[in-house]
């Protein structure tokens, strides 16, 4: 049988703390429990090596922040954090990413559900061709048992928190693709969130809205931490700044340097960072 | 020193680019021209039969090069059965074959079966003929045909002996010619379908199937009928598979089994005999019957296709 | 409220079903190929010998002799075919690359191109009998090629201008900026970005009607004899084909083999050939 998330990610408070290892960050023990842990990561197109030997630590209730030139790695990093590379022929990924103590790129391991419970936001917005309301029950559908007013509620308080109700309740049944890019994002936002996963991916998800749109976002992102563990790879270096409590510097496939937000921003300890930070390439 | 333009009418290079562009516009006009020709000449070629059976020619099942009276029906019922036939068998194989290609196989074994389809596609058909003339008609009456006959006889359509050689043989070869065209223009549709959105869906946790579903095939829809078009326009032109399997026999029979006739098989056997005016004017007239029944299929498949492609761009 | 997973038992049970079932439709359309592949090779096999090259057809009812007439007959056709099929073709698919961008007459143009390349061969048959054979008061070797290169025409027409469109446009603005005048832009530097795209699509063409054999029933006819002039009638392999199968004598239908398995095998040697040429060409850009 496969062994799903299940038991592993709702673990009983003394299992986690037996399981779940103090973790050191920039020389700082930071005694909070990891929700993912990415141990000797190698990312592979082909024969060219995308990633090389990621070590990182995504904490509960964060939002971490990839940043870095384009084409270092921070797209395929995370997209190996719910196997989304699979669907690709020639791509793989060696090493362990540990999410409640299990390694979820064991062969074992059900994607379905893995996928059920990290979602993934894209950086273009890709509505389902589908109804606004339909987008968003979906996902409900087809994870769970629900019933039909159960389903309607919780569709709304979907959209709800996903900040976009106000604007979209009297349309509920127009396509999907009616909305404009920024409404479009949410709506992902909404479709995701819908089905309750644990960990929020992001993949340059303000790249392709306006700056009005961008602006809800990073609202959003905000108060969505309160419940969920947000990563989000960005280009932008404000908004890893604004939004971001521990920030990934990539570069070349390779993590060069992890730390808390502030302290990667205004003193980092690599050169390559320093340099990446104020502009001198990137 | 100043260097001036010079004015583009001085230059050779101008008018050798003015030359260039009419020659390719005549090049591209012959297409258009040979349409317009083709109608033309077939209209001109026909018109003693068209002027002296007129509407009536449509609906007479008469063939008769002994006391010239033609009639196009049974060609047209020959015609409209095998590619229904064809169509039946083809269309739900094809969209599935194609499916498997872009949707649910393993990418190398997609690459192997796409290859596969292809040459399907690229064998001649006189080679079907061949092979279905002396290899399927056989199979057909030996194996496929009584067991039809033995369960399904309370059907007119499964009725009479199996000879092998008939409407339902025909009809399913042509299914198979035709499925490589469902299955390459549907995999081509299939593949424009943004991959973002398919990651989407299986980022919410959906199987292969349920992507497919709510995603894959919402968006290929139109795509789809435009595909089933255009193999439509296929089947009924299809000459020579057709021809050697059909048993060329001008009677329009309830049973599946027994011979007939399409508009193409008519032409393929019968032109280089007709020494009659009006017998070869019958014959152009149902290849006139044949060019505008596809134009109509082929230019609804085109508008139709065209009108997708507008919508989304 | 406490959100409860649906089995997922199910659900992988109807997915694999179904990828089941769409590879027993793919590997429906495999054994088809398979078995046509086999039986025209085993049956053609054994009617191919030398004098099937060399020697021309017996009279009904003796044994021996070869097609000889008929395969130099294919192949006389099919390159005058493609002598003419394919500079019109080339042509017509730059004008609508290059200079057709836009412009009313040339969606017209295209909105024919595709639709001729449905219309049935046979047509095309009757169309160049009632334009050449008829007027001529015979049947020819130029009325076959007519009949052939009106095939082959929207085809090469349609893939000019697919490979073409593909030709980023900075590169022609390259050609352009140097003072380079438009033809010879188009000749010298679109036309060989995009070459193995355009011999691909050229080879697929000449395929597809060296194998037709409709359009050649009543414009080329067929021959016993070899050619002698442009303007008899010329015996041709697919021709051949329909009249041996159909005749009564078995080493006809022998012969009929044999010709079906020099047709399939140049056909689907053309593309394969063609296939893997713009495979490795687009693999090493």
């Amino acid at each position: 049988m496969k062994p799903t998330l299940a038991e592993a990610t709702h673990p009983s408070p003394d299992a986690s703390a037996l399981k779940e290892p103090q973790m050191t960050i920039n020389e700082q023990t930071v005694a909070e429990p990891a929700k993912i842990a990415v141990r000797n990561l190698n990312f592979f197109y082909g024969k060219h090596q995308a990633l090389h030997d990621n070590n990182i630590e995504i904490l509960r209730n964060h939002v971490t922040a990839i940043i870095g030139p384009s084409g270092c790695g921070k797209s395929t990093h995370i997209r190996t954090y719910n196997r989304i590379h699979e669907l690709y022929r020639d791509q793989r990924a060696t090493g362990e990413i540990i999410m409640g103590g299990i390694n979820i790129l064991a062969p074992e391991v059900d994607v379905i559900d893995l996928r059920r419970r990290v979602g993934m936001i894209f950086q273009k917005p890709s509505p389902f061709p589908m109804s606004i309301y339909e987008n968003v029950a979906y996902g409900l559908r087809i994870n769970y048992k629900l019933k039909g007013s159960e389903l309607a509620e919780r569709v709304e308080q979907a959209i709800k928190q996903a900040a976009l109700w106000e604007e979209v309740k009297d349309q509920l049944d127009e396509p999907g693709t009616a909305l404009s890019g920024g409404q479009q994002q949410r709506l992902c936002i909404a479709r995701m969130i819908a089905i309750e996963p644990e960990v929020l991916l992001m993949d340059e998800p303000a790249s392709a809205i306006d700056p009005v749109g961008t602006a809800k976002l990073e609202e959003l992102m905000l108060t969505l931490k309160e419940n969920y563990t947000i990563v989000i790879v960005t280009h932008n270096m404000q908004q890893a700044a604004r939004v971001s409590d521990y920030t990934a510097f990539f570069y070349e496939g390779r993590i060069v340097e992890f730390g808390k937000t502030k302290q990667v921003f205004t003193n980092p300890r690599m050169k390559q960072t320093e340099d990446y930070i104020t502009g001198r390439f990137g | 020193m100043e260097i001036g333009l010079q004015k583009a009418n001085s230059k050779g290079s101008y008018r050798g680019d003015r030359l260039f562009r009419r020659l390719a516009l005549c090049c591209a006009l012959t297409i258009p021209l040979l349409m317009i020709g083709i109608v033309f000449e077939l209209v001109r070629n026909s018109r003693l039969s068209l002027a002296q059976f007129g509407f009536g020619f449509l609906t007479s099942k008469a063939w008769n090069p002994v006391t010239q009276d033609f009639g196009a029906l049974s060609s047209m019922y020959g015609t409209a059965v095998s590619t229904l036939i064809a169509m039946l068998i083809a269309l739900p194989l094809g969209f599935v074959i194609a499916l498997f290609l872009v949707e649910l196989a393993p990418p190398r074994l997609s690459a192997f079966f796409g290859s596969a389809i292809e040459l399907l596609a690229a064998i001649p058909s006189i080679i079907y003929g061949m092979w279905g003339l002396f290899v399927f008609a056989p199979f057909m009456s030996n194996f496929v045909q009584p067991l039809l006959g033995k369960y399904l006889d309370f059907l007119p359509l499964f009725q009479g002996p199996p000879l092998g050689i008939g409407m339902l043989t025909a009809g399913i070869i042509l299914a198979f010619m035709i499925l490589p065209y469902i299955s390459s223009v549907t995999r081509d549709v299939f593949q424009m379908v943004p991959p973002v959105v398919k990651e989407s869906a299986y980022g919410i946790g959906a199987t292969n199937w349920e992507v497919t579903k709510a995603v894959t095939m919402r968006y290929s829809l139109r795509g789809m009928v435009g595909a089933a078009f255009l193999a439509l326009g296929r089947a009924l032109g299809e000459t020579m598979a057709v021809t050697f399997v059909i048993g060329n026999n001008h009677q329009i029979a309830a049973s599946l089994f027994a011979s007939g006739n399409s508009i193409a098989s008519t032409l393929a056997n019968e032109f280089t005999e007709a020494s009659d005016p009006i017998y070869l004017s019958a014959l152009v007239e149902l290849g006139l019957v044949l060019f505008l029944i596809t134009f109509v299929f082929q230019a609804a498949a085109q508008l139709w296709l065209w009108s997708i492609k507008k919508k989304l761009a | 409220m406490k959100l409860v997973v649906k089995s997922l038992k199910y659900r992988r049970l109807a997915n694999r079903t179904v990828q089941v079932l769409s590879a027993l439709s793919a590997s429906v359309g495999l054994a088809m190929l398979l078995w046509i592949l086999i039986v025209v090779f085993l049956r053609g096999f054994k009617a191919i010998n030398l004098s099937f090259f060399t020697q021309l057809p017996m009279p009904p009812g003796m044994v021996g002799g070869g097609l000889a007439n008929a395969i130099a007959g294919t192949l006389l056709i099919t390159v005058l075919a493609a002598l003419i099929g394919t500079p019109i073709g080339l042509m017509a698919g730059i004008y609508l690359a290059e200079f057709g961008k836009g412009r009313k007459l040339a969606a017209g143009i295209r909105f024919f191109t595709n639709i001729m390349i449905g219309v049935p061969s046979i047509i095309v048959g009757v169309f160049v009998y009632t334009l050449i054979v008829l007027p001529s008061k015979s049947f020819s070797t130029y009325a076959g090629a007519a009949a052939l290169a009106i095939i082959m025409l929207p085809v090469v027409v349609r893939t000019t201008e697919d490979m073409l469109t593909m030709v980023p446009n900075s590169l022609r603005e390259a050609g352009l900026s140097l003072g380079v005048p438009n033809w010879r832009v188009i000749l010298g530097i679109t036309f060989r970005a995009a070459r193995s795209g355009l011999i691909t699509g050229v080879l697929l063409a000449v395929a597809r009607v060296s194998g037709e054999t409709a359009p050649l029933l009543f414009t080329a006819l067929n021959s016993p004899y070899w050619i002698n002039s442009l303007h008899e009638p010329v015996a041709n392999l697919t021709v051949t084909i329909f009249n041996y199968a159909m005749s009564p004598y078995a080493d006809w239908k022998q012969q009929a083999w044999g010709a079906s398995l020099l047709i399939m095998g140049g056909v689907l040697f053309l593309n394969i050939f063609a296939r893997i040429a713009i495979k490795t060409k687009t693999r090493t850009r």
